[in-house]
This record gives C-alpha cells, structure tokens and sequence, in this order.
C-alpha cells in the first residue's frame, strides 16, 4: 500500500492520483460496513410509513368507488372530519370535548400506574440488589410474582377494588413493576463491586451510598426501564377501560367498534402511537439531562 | 501510622487453596512491593487487606486491633480498573471524599464546609496535573488521568494504609514513570504505609522498600490447587545503595518474568 502511494509520488502522476481517487468509491464493501448518508438514512426510514399510507389510500379509494358507504376503510377525509369533531365539537350530553377528556382520563391512569410502579421499584430494586437480607428476603418472591400474567389477575383487581379507577391504576402498577424490580435488582448486582469497595473506604456507609453511588448509576437503566414498561402499561389500560370506564381512549374505541366506525378507531390508534412516541423522546431526553455522563458521545 | 502484622494467613475457596502460611509484619511507612506470578493470589491477598475477603485462617492486625472485616477509612484503595466513579467529574469525585466523610445523611457538604473542600479538592488536582480536566466524566479522560485522579481520590480519604492493585498495569512506559515520581512524592509527604502488587520488577525494585515474592513451595502433581501460595522471598532495600542487579535477576526468576533486561534498567535509572 505505502509502496505503492510512494511509487506513483516519485513518478510525479497527479492525474493517476486524481484517478485512483475517484475509483474508490466502486470498492464493494461487506454489508455491515455499507453505511448510510443522513439523507439516505431519513429516505430509507421514510420508506415503510410511505408504503403503508400509499397501500391504504389504494385500498380505500377502490372500496369507496365501489360502495361510497363502505366503512371499512375511511377516506382520510372521513378520518379527519370524525377527529376533527372530536376534540372541537362538546358532546351532546356530557358537554365535555370527548377527545381531550379520554386523553386525559387515560393518561391520568397511565402516569399514576407507570409512576407508582417506578417508584415502588426502584426502592425494591436497589434494596434487593444492594442489602444481602433483603435480597434473601424478597428476590425469590419477585421471581415468582414476575411469571403471573397480570390480566389474569383483572377479574380479580375488579372484585376486590370496585371498577373505579384504583383498580385500573393497580391493573397498570403491577402488570410493570415486577419486571423492573428485576431489572433494577440486576442493575445493582452488576455494579463493580470494586467501586462499592472503594466508596466504602471513602466513608461511605449503606445509606449514603445508595444516595450517592448506587441511584446514580441505575438512574440510565430506570429510564431505560420506564421506556420498556410503557408499552406494557398501555396495554393493561386500553384492556381495563374496554372492560369497566366511562371514558378514556380505550374506552372509546371499544364503544365505537359496535358501530364499525373505524372513523374513529384508526385516528384514535394514530394519536394513541403519537402520545407514545412523545412520551418516550421526553424521557430520551431526561435521561439525557439527569445523567450526561451516562451518554458520552450525543453530550458533545 | 500503623503497622500491619500478618500471622499464619490461608486463603481457600472451596477445595482450592490459594494463600497459605502467609506472614508479614509491616512497619509504619513501609512500601511494600507484591510481585508473583499471575494467579497466585496476590490480589485475593490485597482484597483481605482491605477487607472486601475475609481470610479463611490466620489473623490480619492493623494497628493493635484485627482488621474489621469490611472496608474502611482506615485502609484505601487503587485498583487497576473501576477507580473512579463515572458518574461524577474528575472534581466531583473528589469532593465525594469529603461528602461521605462528614456529609451526614445526605451524603453531601454545605456552605463553608464545602467550599474548604471545593478548595481542597482543586489544590490536589493542581496537583496530579489533572486541573485542566475538572469538569470532564472518567469516560472521556485516559487511562493515565484516571489512575491518577483514582490515587488522588484515596489519598484525601488520608488512609493509614494505601493497598495498590497494579495501579499501573494499563499505562504506558512513559507515563508509568510520571506515575511512579508523583507517587513517591505522595508518599514521602503522607508518610502512609503502602502495599502494592505489581507484574513489573522493576517497579516493585524502583519503588519499594522492600520486595516481597508470592511463590508456591509445595506441589501436588495429582491435584494442583491443594497447596496455596506463601512468601518464598522477602528483602529488604536500603534506602540508599537500592537494589544490586544480581537482586533483581533472582527475583525475575522465581516470578519467572521474561523481560529482566528491561527490569534491570527501570531500576538502575
Ligand atoms: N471469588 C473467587 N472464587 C474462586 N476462586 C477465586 C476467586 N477469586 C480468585 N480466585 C482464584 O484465586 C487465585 C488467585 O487469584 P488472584 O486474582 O488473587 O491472583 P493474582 O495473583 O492477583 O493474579 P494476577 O497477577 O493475574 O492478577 C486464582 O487461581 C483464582 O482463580
Ligand atoms: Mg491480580
């Protein structure tokens, strides 16, 4: 390679150069190897979603030609007049703005249910993961726990708690915390035990080192936890309020399927994805801010 | 200072023995120097030190009492890797001495007290040369800076003992030697007693005041782990004529070392 550069160098062949240059592009590389422009990168990304709306717009201007009240599969027209009266238009009854007011509800619900269950596990997690006792105490019962699926245990939440909202908040609470428990227990165990060693020749005891060593650490895997969990919770709260709400997104599209109005159920299923979306850049971000250290190389 | 006496120290895990027969006596100010070959036990024997392992015979006292069986202020600690705490910057991870010191429940110091400590702090990293790089996570400074900023982090925690797991293994020659004059510094000004392990001959020879070879004396060819390792060489240097060449070429032997040229001139320099 050298000889070769310092070859063409004492021949004096800019023009060669120039060309060798040029050539190099044609090298075909492994294909983990091939990367992707950033504007490459934002076509190909846009790709699926273009697909997926082009093969819907088809799909539905052929079953409208065919029979203009089809509504299998709404124009997006139809979609965005039905949403549209949603969050303008009150309801007829209640006088409530039917789209706001089931945002709320079931956001209420799911931050209550993801926030009582971070909480819950993050204090359980890191006493597992970092006092012998209690990890002999409560590891093998997280376990256990960990394997019962918890729509199962629905029916029995409804009995127990009434169909108010505690029972969909509990619903959501422990359908998620047991996996993070787990996943914060583990975070803990895997800290090196020689900076634990090393705090505790600094002075550090138990209590202090959780304050300043241990939530630290396992802050990037708690977000990480709660990005995970999210998906989980939504699920247990579209299940409980299709079972037992009077409002809410669940809810909503649920009553609204007795009348094929998927009008209305594939808007709601865009903003329900929008509302996830947001909330997982959100917590992108605080984790970000919370442990730049954790993310050394977006922190330049 | 205190000085460490060691009686009668085995080692086993499970049928595995690792130490045995092990005895020191270190006096106050001591450097000892650790070499061996690798696996023998010299890193298990530092952790018992510091209390992170405990023996499975014989007795560790510093001081005049047995070592408390969990780390402490009183002994600190430079491991080869896993220093530093990344989430804190270069100046943070010094403050973090004083704020577990005296910080109370909170783990951390206020008003006055902190800013004597922010004081204390930027003071020691003028020190190490580490000034320029306050604000900068472990993650982004070398490995050099990093054991660096890890050396002066245990020597504001003015530890009676300072143990050193191969504090130097990763660096390269030329910064190892900045390393070993700013240590020497350090622990003429502490005047603490230090324990370090090391691959590297010469260093234990430049460094030490005295050398110490972990070796196993009995083998069993059926079973090779019955026996452990103990102290099969121990010298004293003077401080003065340091060590003869003969010194380390018998040393290098026994750990079995290939590079003696190279050991030989680190010490004669
Ligand atoms: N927790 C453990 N469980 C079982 N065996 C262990 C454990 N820790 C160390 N050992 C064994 O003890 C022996 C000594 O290990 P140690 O790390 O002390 O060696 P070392 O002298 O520091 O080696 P090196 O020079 O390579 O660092 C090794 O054979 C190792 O396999
Ligand atoms: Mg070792």
């Amino acid at each position: 390679m050298l000889a070769r550069g310092t070859g063409i160098m004492q021949a004096g062949v800019g023009p060669e150069v120039a060309r060798l240059q040029l050539s190099r592009p044609k090298a075909r590389l492994r294909l983990i190897n091939a990367t992707v422009s950033r504007g490459g990168a934002l076509l190909l990304g846009t790709l699926p979603f273009a697909a997926v709306a082009i093969a819907y717009l088809f799909a539905s201007a052929q079953r409208l030609a065919v029979n203009p009240s089809d509504k299998l599969l709404p124009s997006p027209a139809q979609m965005w007049s039905a949403f549209f009266d949603l969050a303008t238009v009150p309801d007829k009854r209640s006088g409530d703005l039917i789209l706001w007011a089931d945002t709320y509800a079931s956001l209420v619900r799911l931050f209550a249910g993801v926030g009582m269950a971070t909480l819950g596990a993050l204090c359980l997690g890191v006493a597992i993961g970092f006092i012998p006792r209690v990890r002999a105490f409560l590891l093998p019962f997280a376990t256990v726990v960990c394997v019962i699926p918890p729509l199962a245990l629905l029916p029995i939440l409804f009995i127990a708690l009434g169909l108010g909202e505690t029972a969909k908040i509990t619903l959501i609470a422990i359908g998620v915390a047991p996996v993070m428990v787990r996943d914060i227990a583990n975070r803990v165990m895997e800290l090196p035990p020689e900076l634990i060693a090393k705090a505790q020749t600094l002075g550090g005891n138990s209590w202090t080192m959780v304050l300043r060593l241990v939530l630290p650490q396992v802050m990037p895997r708690l977000i990480t936890c709660v990005r995970l969990a999210l998906g989980p919770a939504w699920l247990f709260l579209i299940a409980a309020e299709a079972i037992a709400s009077t409002e809410g997104l669940g809810y909503r599209i649920f009553l609204v399927r007795r009348y094929l109005s998927m009008d209305v159920i594939l808007p709601y299923v865009a903003w329900i994805t929008l509302l996830a979306v947001t909330t997982d850049w959100l917590l992108v971000r605080l984790s970000h801010i919370i442990s730049p250290w954790a993310h050394p190389v977006q922190n330049r | 200072m205190s000085r460490i006496v060691v009686h009668g120290l085995e080692k086993s895990y499970g049928d595995a023995r690792v130490l045995e027969r092990v005895n020191i006596t270190a006096e106050p100010g001591e450097f000892l120097s650790l070499v061996g070959a690798s696996g023998c036990g010299k890193s298990t024997f530092l952790r018992i030190l510091l209390g992170q392992e405990q023996q499975s015979g014989g007795v560790v006292v510093v001081g005049d009492q047995p070592i408390v069986p969990e780390p402490t202020p009183q002994r600190g600690i430079v491991f080869q890797r896993y220093s530093v705490f990344p989430h804190l910057t270069a100046l943070q991870n010094l403050l973090l001495v004083e704020d577990f010191r005296s910080g109370g429940p909170f783990g951390r110091v206020f008003g006055a007290r902190r800013r004597s400590a922010r004081q204390e702090a930027e003071t020691m990293l003028e020190r190490v040369g580490l000034a320029h790089a306050r604000h900068l996570y472990p993650a982004s400074l070398s490995g050099g800076m990093q054991q660096r900023l890890a050396i002066a982090q245990t020597l504001l925690g003015r530890p009676q003992i300072l143990l050193l797991d191969e504090p130097f293994g990763a660096l390269d020659p030329g910064i190892r030697v900045e390393m070993h004059e700013l240590l020497t510094e350090l622990w003429t000004e502490h005047g603490m007693t230090v324990v370090m392990v090391t691959h590297d001959i010469g260093e234990a020879f430049k460094l030490g005041t005295r050398v110490l070879v972990f070796d196993k004396v009995r083998h069993d060819p059926q079973f090779p782990s019955a026996y452990g390792a103990t102290i099969t060489y121990d010298l004293k240097l003077d401080r003065k004529s340091r060590a003869s060449a003969r010194d380390v070429a018998e040393v290098a032997a026994m750990v079995g070392t290939t590079r003696l040229d190279s050991a030989i001139a680190t010490t004669a320099s």
